[in-house]
């Protein structure tokens, strides 16, 4: 018997942090103008000994303007995305859920460009106008993970098949009206259709948007977090749980809430970025285990790894063009999802 | 909680209610109905009994005559219509799910995880009522889990994965994560329902033992009217959700009787020890 240990969950997240440092140097040194790693060392030292002012290198525009930003909106979309993915695989019992098969992702971008097309309309200032992109996604995610809820619904119970059947043809519905949208509307706050539909990290943000990426998802994270224990009994379904002490309708409102929240923020940010959500809680599983007290730290830096990777590989493998970073996690987590469905069926 | 207070908690209440009925079932009715304004697809009518600390109670009748609605009602997951269920003194459906949990343990038919966990982990889980909501298990709660798979026989199908051991030896798991919530009252659903007569066997004889050593009342919903005759103090015979008779399996067993609620002709004898045998007499 080995309990899971505080001291071991550290050392399983410094491991991940290791690995996340390493991927950013990878990520901060490739891309269209190359970067020399000598460069790049005594710029990252200097910005970490708080000495900005003397970083002179030729390329530190690059670095600081352009690809840091980039970096970090690339975590905190990974790690929402992640962290997202395995609320939802735990909360509906369903092994192949995800913000994106679900068409939750979907959902929040219909949200979110509804309040594009009405900022101008609504003459907010300015802080809160930045704000009504995010909260508009979080209500297009809520509201389309409610439809899926009731959809996947037989009999008073959730229906795996149904579920998962609910949450593609509503993707594909949303998808169609983001489609028409796009399609009817010609603002200036039009980031193209690909953007929504497959993903992409290339938009730069006010500061202010970073801070409330960065506070937002460790609210939400942290709200999930206090359920750590109460989703591991839920794997084992609703009824049981309660017999075991999980107030289950208050872990249902909580996680549903903050998992939407993150799904809406990843998605007000940088579009439908395919299958992070899936494919990260499921190679965390099987490396350190279900217990969602590791599960969910552990996907929050692996889907931050995982999307910092893409985001590199799509901005260098046809480079100076980009492709979409939901192109590359789409093209590896789609035959996964495949492979989980077979093995789910035999 | 912790496990000290929640010892200290069941040692009074044991003591409290061994003079009196740890159980009391007082004219519990319910009805399913797919809609309130359409007449109740099933109801459940008026039912009474009491159980003592130490106590078997079988449940017993056929299919659809109520005994799981019943038993969904003692553990607090169903509301009842009318009545109320006293546990200790304490209404059980007022109750919230983790002080229900610190006393009451249900254990289902089967467990299906969704992904795969070992045994002790699973055992664990039984802790999850007695601390707060975010924590890591403590030495106590180890201890608890270790020797609630000795009591059953399992100590050393601790590491082995849930889903590769067999169906009478995850049954035990789940009897002792039940145990590991150090419950007064312990509710089994058809636990011997996919189980062979050796295992079936087994696991009644953990049950008898758990019962006068823990001093758990417990409460077995079942088919197996030989089982039942066997190891239970007590028989609730349930019909067309109405409770016929409550009782001793000797005052229960009678011939025509149980052929007028289970429909079919069988004979009943009485052994050596006292306590009846059911043959059920096919083509006659």
């Amino acid at each position: 018997m080995r309990p899971l240990t505080l001291r071991r969950l550290l050392l399983q997240c410094f491991i991940l942090v290791v690995i996340l440092f390493v991927v950013v140097i990878i990520a901060l040194k490739f891309g269209a103008v190359p970067v020399s790693l000598y460069a790049l060392g005594r710029d990252v030292l200097r910005f970490l000994l708080g000495q900005t002012s003397q970083i002179s290198s030729d390329y530190g525009l690059i670095i600081w303007n352009i690809r840091g930003p980039r970096i970090l909106l690339a975590i905190f979309v990974g790690a929402s995305l992640s962290v997202a993915g395995t609320s939802f695989q735990a909360l509906l019992r369903n092994p192949l859920a995800d913000p994106y098969v679900l068409g939750v992702s979907s959902g929040a971008s219909v949200g979110a460009i509804l309040a594009l097309i009405a900022a101008p309309y609504l003459s907010l200032p300015s802080t809160l106008a930045a704000l009504l992109t995010p909260v508009g996604a979080f209500l297009g995610a809520t509201a389309t993970i409610a439809a899926v809820y009731v959809l996947g619904r037989r009999e008073g119970q959730i229906d795996s098949t149904t579920l998962l059947l609910g949450g593609v043809i509503t993707g594909s519905f949303l998808s169609a009206i983001i489609t028409l949208l796009m399609g009817t509307v010609t603002s200036g706050n039009n980031r193209g259709m690909v953007f929504w539909l497959m993903g992409n990290l290339s938009t730069s943000f006010q500061k202010s948007v970073y801070w409330f990426l960065g506070v937002g998802f460790f609210v939400a994270a942290g709200a999930i977090y206090t359920t750590a224990t109460d989703l591991n009994l839920l794997l084992a379904g609703e009824k049981e749980a309660m017999h075991l002490g999980v107030d289950v309708r208050r872990v249902r409102i909580v996680v549903y809430i903050a998992a939407s929240f993150l799904t809406g923020l990843a998605v007000s940010v940088s579009g439908s970025i395919a299958y992070v959500g899936l494919i990260v809680p499921h190679v965390m599983r099987l490396i350190f285990g279900s217990d969602h007290r590791t599960l969910l730290p552990t996907a929050a830096f692996g889907g931050a790894i995982a999307v910092v990777f893409a985001d590199t590989l799509a901005r260098t493998v046809v480079a100076p063009t980009e492709i979409a970073v939901g192109a590359v996690t789409a093209i590896v987590g789609a035959p996964l999802f495949i492979y989980l469905l077979r093995r789910r069926l035999a | 909680m912790s496990s000290g207070s929640a010892f200290a908690r069941n040692a009074s209440e044991a003591s409290r209610s061994s003079a009196e009925a740890r159980l009391s079932v007082e004219q519990v009715s319910y009805a399913y109905s797919a809609n309130p304004a359409q007449a109740p697809l099933f109801t459940l009518e008026a039912t009474s009994f009491q159980a003592k600390a130490g106590e078997i109670v079988a449940i017993l009748g056929p299919n659809a005559s109520g005994k799981s609605t019943l038993l969904k009602l003692i553990a607090g997951a169903l509301a009842p219509m009318s009545g109320r269920i006293l546990l200790n003194g304490f209404v059980t459906h007022s109750l919230t799910a983790r002080t229900r949990a610190q006393r009451i343990a249900v254990v289902q038919q089967e467990s299906t995880l969704l992904f795969p966990a070992r045994a002790w982990e699973f055992v664990l889980q039984g802790r999850h009522a007695h601390g707060r909501s975010l924590r890591f298990e403590s030495e106590d709660d180890v201890l608890i889990a270790k020797n609630a798979l000795a009591q059953v026989g399992a100590a050393d199908l601790s590491d082995r994965w849930m889903d590769q051991i067999s169906g009478g030896e995850k049954q035990r798991v789940i009897l002792a994560r039940a145990l590991a919530q150090q419950p007064l009252l312990l509710l089994l659903d058809e636990p011997t329902l996919h189980l062979d007569i050796a295992a079936q066997v087994g696991l009644l004889d953990a049950l008898r033992r758990l019962a006068a050593e823990n001093r758990y009342t417990v409460v077995v919903v079942t088919h197996e009217l030989n089982l039942a005759a066997e190891y239970a103090d007590q028989v609730v015979l349930m019909q067309r959700g109405r409770c016929l008779r409550v009782g001793p399996p000797v005052s229960i067993y009678q011939r025509e009787l149980l052929e007028q609620v289970f429909q079919t002709p069988l004979s009943v004898e009485f052994g050596a020890s006292g306590r009846p045998r059911v043959t059920v007499l096919s083509g006659t």
